[in-house]
């Protein structure tokens, strides 16, 4: 408070001077008034030997208003420091949110212990990073978190931020002069920024019967990068061999439990090739490896053909409501920050980052869908209504859905289109809409270069003229195959990168040597599970939530420096009730990945002995319906079914913790299924 | 005054290595900006790995740290309700701010069970792992983040760098039995040899971690199940070199007064000051009790009491340093080797006092100066066995072992008068029988008569340089990294202490000075050269001598080397801890040691750095040890 004092008494006197030279020069107005000046305002203005101008009542006036400004700033302070100090005297517990009661202290009660070692793989963006070398604007954050965390950084200084998160254009590695890390350990994914848990929970209950830094491995990795390149910069994959050999051994032979999430699923599918697979290009494990080491692999919100949103990331840096990165890092990405170029800083950005492009979707037309024919078709889009209803639909009730479908006939949406400039596009016929195809018209105006430069951000939409831009957008309508191409027009640079190690396909023939090569080993279409009928394989994932699954577009006003030149159309609305919503269509999923990415390998691809399940491991389909939080105390809920917040999820997490303990999935329940994805596999017409 | 007392606590925890204190004026300098440092103090010097990295050097050997005792951070994995809500929440290390929060709750957490020094039923406490396990200390002290920082610099990583944190509270098999420790290690070492093109580790133990690595060498090569089962060439397929960072090799004397009664001599000019103080209720029970009920049940310190009884650390009347050294910390280094050559005629000199380093502990500060022939001794063993166990008078409401012994067996302690490092292991199984025999099992503290003896294959002789053999790597080197000039704790004066049934017997007497201005004798305790903690003896002997050429210890002839490093306080409060320290833990900020280090990562050998380089009279003392080699 003494500091406080001191203050308004200094602003007193300032002000005292300044009322003085202002006063001036109408020096003769009104002598008198200074006897009555008190003794603070006396030894400023008789150093100045003055005499003040200014009449009285307007001076009090002023004082009037400074004394009130000085009061509320004391009064502001004093109540903060009382709060603070009760702050401080509260009791701990008191201001703590109540912890989310996990199933683990009640599983140890009936007598679950920890028995299989477990791994646990995060997925894309929720790994943090710290900084190992950079350039001099990045000075001082040597091993500082630059992603994950308060991301405090990224406000003080976006651009140096943003720099160091991309890689080079050309390789996909670390540009000259930059060395950014994953952060190893638990430390790496637990919490993603502060009170964001994305594995704390988990952990925590795992750690409730036994687990412990000797049985329980974070298998951290830089996932920015393409998954070979993790290896070969960082021996990413090595480590996580050694690491699962160790276990095994020191936990006294027991096979380990895989928890993948999101990209992690595909990343560590990645990882069964690689560990397999003779050196050098491979681990050199051995056939044996897999069966010897792995008991199962509980594959958490897998997005193992894919998600739509990443095409909408790489074409236009946007997702309609919960693109990862702003959804992850709320306000982060914000215009204010990066100034007007935001979308282009973030889609230059994560162009550069090869990961993402192993989200793009894979099958193609045969699974997502073509023109006129999706898997999902007669998906019923009344999200809110949806949670009660479900129950009967999946119960083989054919009429009841049939009926459903009768209705809505008119407002059908066309999944397959994952790419529709115009409403009209998204839901015409197909016989109707324009039949140009993109690869006859693109090499033709290619050559024609603007470059115009726009500041230091470039993105390859500068280099492609007006014409091929707007015969992009003129060709209507694009499949998950015609996307592949579509991007490839679009960014040709990035997608010869990242086609170097991600292939999107459906392999004809599985035995073709072209298959051993590694980019086709995360593509659960191009390779063979792992010769061990003793693994299980689980889909674990949310349902009851609408999740993007189709675009409509537009293209942007032109001008000179916006140079991302389409958009995604979101004036545009179907009626209430209805799957598009802002230019987006929703389909049935976990709010980033569809239940058709996420469940149909473990519902067909896989189920019994496939030609991609040569050896029948046993696959096992858990669903998780969601339901928001009842209240706010309870924090992103124990029901939930979104993507990250899965990992809160009890059943799932008793689920786990059972599987830990040595139960088998048959012993858990088998299949628990609440969806379509039954059905919307077996419209899939997929050779096996 | 009670925050005082807290810092005092703080800094009696950190037993060995750590000044709180320094962390608050440390904290401050820090956020000064560089410039105003530069305006004060002038251009700063660049930093080892920016200037090595300008020489070219690049990253070549793999770098395995090895924590020492109590730098390693704890977290906490289960706990009992009053823990709650700590779950991976730091124990030890970062702010400790449990510790003040909920004291009783966290010396309960941070015990181990008093019969198999393992986990108490219900609690997990477990070591943080990774770089952040020791990087920091607390917030602002760093303790291997300087290390790291410039080997960063010059091209490490992650991928490059390991961390063998471990629990440093238990004894090293213990780290194998329970958390895997060894092998984990042991894996990890392998992974990096193998991902860096078969380029051999550099592993840079520091303090009580220099003993741990001792123990795994042998651990790794030994067939399992006891082993490691990593065959008899694992260390030369694997270790390029080990860079002991004051390494206390045969102890250190601090040990035995930390065990003996709870207090190193910081603590014992606070207790002095502040009388009944400190003894009474910080915390509303008897503060030092509990600390010593925890202390007790960490294994590990015992692995610290000096080794190789008075053959090393001196009889009654004899001792290698004894004669010729001088304490005036001002004049150590200029003085040393005048004071050698004078040595001859020593008792004629005034301003030299003939210091008994080899009585370890005395009762009175008469005794500690008196001739071994003038000291009455009573054995305290045979005037213990004829009095009867008295009845145990617990009513005190924690338990320590000294309850149990009785006020005769006190007497009897304190009339033997004197204790040399070889007695001193019957009195510590004396007063804490249970401890010691404990210990016993994991540790050893003699000379080995014949190494090819077959109970040498135990582990508890693992970490004992002078009981077992250095593996077969002749290409491997060892060196022997340490701070001089600093007056180090050597030997204790005691007294009893008269106090009531529940507070600890015995009590250095922190009224005992010498009688001159640069005596030895300081606050009752006797201190030589060393880097504040460890003696040079301890920490130069084995490299000077013990492992010098192709000796018994040594089979291979592993090359050995010693570093030095003169301690340099620093200029002002705003460097911090000095880039030229000497000090036991800040040491690891040194330019001259990091650059040591940086260069044998990048390829170089002992011999390239300059071979030996020393400023203390360690070869002269290590000449005066009789050790059969």
């Amino acid at each position: 408070m003494a500091s406080i004092l001191r203050f308004r008494k200094l602003y007193y006197v300032e002000q005292a001077v300044k009322c003085s030279s202002v006063g001036f020069e109408s020096l003769d107005q009104s002598p008198k008034i200074d006897q009555k000046l008190d003794k603070k305002e006396e030894d400023v203005i008789s150093a100045n030997n003055l005499a003040l101008g200014i009449n009285k009542r307007k001076r009090a006036k002023e004082w009037r208003c400074i004394d009130s400004c000085c009061w509320i700033i004391g009064c502001l302070c004093t109540t903060w420091l009382l709060l603070l100090l009760l702050c401080h005297c509260w009791p701990v517990t008191l201001l703590r949110v109540p912890e989310l009661p996990g199933p683990g202290a009640r599983l140890k009660r009936e007598g679950l212990t920890a028995l299989h070692p477990v791994v646990l793989v995060p997925g894309i963006v929720t790994g943090g990073l710290e900084l190992w070398e950079g350039k001099p604007c990045a000075d001082g954050l040597f091993r500082k978190r630059l992603w994950g965390g308060s991301f405090t950084e990224i406000f003080k200084r976006p651009l140096c931020l943003l720099e160091h998160l991309s890689l080079h254009y050309e390789t996909g590695l670390d540009p000259p002069g930059i060395r950014l890390r994953a952060v190893p350990g638990m430390v790496a994914a637990d919490y993603f920024a502060p009170g964001y848990f994305v594995w704390a929970v988990l952990i925590e209950n795992l750690a409730k019967i036994g687990y412990e830094g000797k049985n329980l491995h974070m298998a951290a990795y830089d996932w920015r990068l393409s998954f070979q390149n993790t290896e070969i910069r960082d021996h990413a994959l090595t480590r996580l061999k050694t690491k699962i050999e160790l276990m095994y051994i020191t936990n006294g032979y027991k096979k380990v439990v895989v928890v993948p999430h999101s990209m992690g699923v595909i990343y560590f599918l990645h990882f069964l090739k690689w560990v397999e697979t003779p050196p050098p290009i491979g681990g050199s494990g051995g056939p044996g490896w897999c069966a010897k080491h792995i008991k199962a692999i509980m594959n958490i919100g897998p997005a193992f053909l894919g998600v739509p949103k990443a095409v909408s990331i790489l074409f236009s840096a946007e997702g309609k409501d919960a693109s990862y990165l702003r959804a992850m890092a709320p306000g982060v990405f914000d215009s204010e920050i990066l100034g007007l170029q935001t979308f282009e800083h973030v889609l230059r950005m994560s162009r550069t980052w090869d990961s993402i492009v192993s989200l793009l979707p894979k099958g193609g037309d045969t699974i997502w869908g073509n023109m006129d024919w999706s898997p999902e078709e007669g998906h019923v889009c009344d999200f809110s209504k949806k949670s009660h209803s479900q129950t009967s639909l999946s119960d083989n009730n054919v009429n009841n859905s049939d009926v459903k479908r009768g209705f809505r006939v008119k407002d059908l949406a066309k999944y397959g289109r994952i790419i529709s400039f115009g409403k009209a596009a998204s839901v015409l016929h197909s016989s109707k809409l324009p039949t140009v195809d993109s690869k006859e018209f693109s090499r033709t105006s290619a050559s024609l270069n603007f470059n115009i430069s726009c500041g230091d951000i470039w993105t390859e939409y500068d280099e492609m003229s007006r014409q091929s831009i707007q015969n992009v957008a003129a060709d209507k309508a694009y499949t998950s195959t015609a996307l592949i191409d579509l991007l490839r027009l679009v960014a040709p640079k990035m997608m010869r990168r990242a086609e170097a190690h991600f292939s999107h396909g459906i392999a004809d023939n599985l035995d073709d040597p072209k298959y051993n090569h590694y980019k086709y080993w995360s593509n659960p279409l191009e390779t063979k599970l792992p010769d061990a009928p003793d693994m299980e394989i689980y889909c674990l994932y949310g349902v009851g939530l609408p999740t993007e699954r189709s675009y409509v577009y537009k293209l942007s006003p032109s001008s000179r420096c916006k140079s991302i030149p389409y958009k995604i159309d979101s004036s545009i609305s179907g009626e209430e009730n209805s799957c598009l919503r802002g230019g987006v269509y929703f389909a049935d999923g976990d709010e980033s990945v569809p239940v058709l990415s996420a469940g149909f390998m473990c519902a067909k691809g896989w189920r019994g002995r496939t030609r991609f399940n040569p050896s029948g491991i046993a696959t096992y389909i858990r669903e998780y319906r969601h339901k928001p939080p009842t209240s706010l105390l309870e924090g992103r809920g124990i029901e939930s079914g979104s993507h990250v917040d899965i990992m809160g999820n009890s059943a799932l997490i008793e689920d786990i913790l059972c599987v830990a303990a040595g139960a088998t999935g048959y012993e858990i329940g088998g299949d628990r299924i609440h969806s379509d994805i039954l059905r919307m596999s077996e419209r899939i017409n997929l050779p096996l | 005054m009670v925050v005082l007392g807290q810092l005092l606590l703080v800094h009696w925890f950190c037993m060995f290595d750590v000044v709180a204190l320094v962390i608050v004026v440390q904290h401050n300098a820090r956020s000064i900006p560089q410039y105003v440092t530069e305006a004060i103090t002038g251009p700063l010097t660049d930093p080892p790995g920016v200037k090595l990295r300008k020489e070219g050097l690049t990253v070549n050997h793999p770098v395995v740290f090895v924590p020492g005792i109590v730098t390693g951070g704890l977290e906490l994995w289960e706990g009992h309700q009053c823990a709650e809500g700590l779950f991976r929440k730091r124990l030890w290390g970062g702010t400790f701010g449990e510790l003040y929060k909920r004291p009783l709750c966290w010396a309960q957490h941070m015990s181990l069970d008093n019969e198999t020094g393992l986990d108490p039923s219900g609690i997990r406490v477990r070591p943080v792992s990774g770089l952040v396990a020791a990087d920091y200390f607390a917030a602002g002290y760093f303790v291997w983040a300087v290390l790291i920082a410039n080997l960063a610099q010059i091209g490490y990583e992650e991928k490059t760098m390991y961390m063998a944190a471990y629990d440093w509270r238990l004894s090293f098999q213990n780290t194998e039995v329970r958390d895997q420790t060894l092998s984990r290690m042991k894996s990890n070492i392998e992974l990096m040899v193998a991902t860096n093109g078969g380029k051999r580790v550099v592993v840079i133990p520091h303090s009580m971690g220099v003993l741990y690595f001792l123990h795994f060498m042998k651990w790794v090569e030994a067939p399992g199940p006891m082993g490691g089962g990593g065959g008899s060439d694992w260390c030369a397929k694997h270790i390029k070199a080990v860079m002991n960072i004051g390494g206390p090799f045969l102890g250190v004397p601090k040990s035995v007064s930390g065990l003996f009664s709870v207090e190193a001599r910081d603590i014992a000019v606070a207790r002095a000051f502040a009388p009944g103080f400190l003894d009474k209720d910080v915390f509303g029970l008897q503060t030092f009790q509990h600390l010593m009920r925890m202390t007790r049940t960490w294994d590990s310190t015992m692995s610290m009491i000096p080794k190789g009884g008075d053959t090393i650390w001196g009889g009654l009347d004899w001792s290698p340093e004894g004669e010729s050294f001088k304490c005036g910390a001002k004049s150590l280094r200029n003085n040393s080797i005048n004071s050698m050559v004078q040595n001859e005629n020593i008792n004629l000199e005034d301003n030299v006092e003939s210091v008994n380093f080899g009585r370890i502990i005395s009762f009175g500060k008469d005794v500690a100066e008196a001739h071994s022939s003038k000291i009455k001794r009573v054995d305290f063993q045979d005037a213990v066995t004829s009095v009867k166990l008295p009845n145990l008078t617990t009513n005190c409401d924690i338990w320590i072992e000294y309850h149990e012994i009785g006020n005769h067996r006190i007497k009897a302690v304190a009339d033997n008068k004197v204790y040399t490092a070889g007695s001193i292991l019957d009195l510590l199984h004396f007063v804490a029988p249970k401890l010691m025999a404990r210990g016993g099992a994991h540790f050893s503290y003699g000379i080995a008569d014949n190494l090819d003896d077959p109970k040498y294959q135990h582990y508890k002789y693992w970490s004992n340089p002078l009981e077992t053999k250095l593996p077969n790597a002749p290409d491997m080197e060892i060196y022997s990294m340490y701070g001089v000039g600093i007056p180090t704790e050597r030997a204790y004066v005691y007294k009893l202490n008269s106090g009531t049934d529940c507070s600890i017997p015995f009590q250095i007497d922190t009224s005992a000075e010498g009688g001159i201005e640069d005596s030895c004798l300081k606050g009752g305790v006797f201190s030589a050269d060393g880097d504040e903690t460890v003696p040079v003896l301890s920490a130069g002997f084995m490299c000077a001598k013990g492992w010098r050429g192709k000796t018994r210890f040594n089979p291979s002839g592993i090359r050995s080397y010693i570093r030095e490093y003169s301690h340099a306080p620093p200029a002002n409060l705003l460097e911090g801890r000095g880039t030229q320290s000497g000090a036991h833990v800040d040491i690891l900020g040194n330019f001259a040691l990091i650059e040591d280090v940086l260069r044998v990562a990048a390829g170089a050998t002992g011999k390239d750095l300059g071979g030996d380089h020393v400023y203390s009279d360690i070869f002269k003392w290590a000449e005066r040890i009789n050790l059969l080699l």
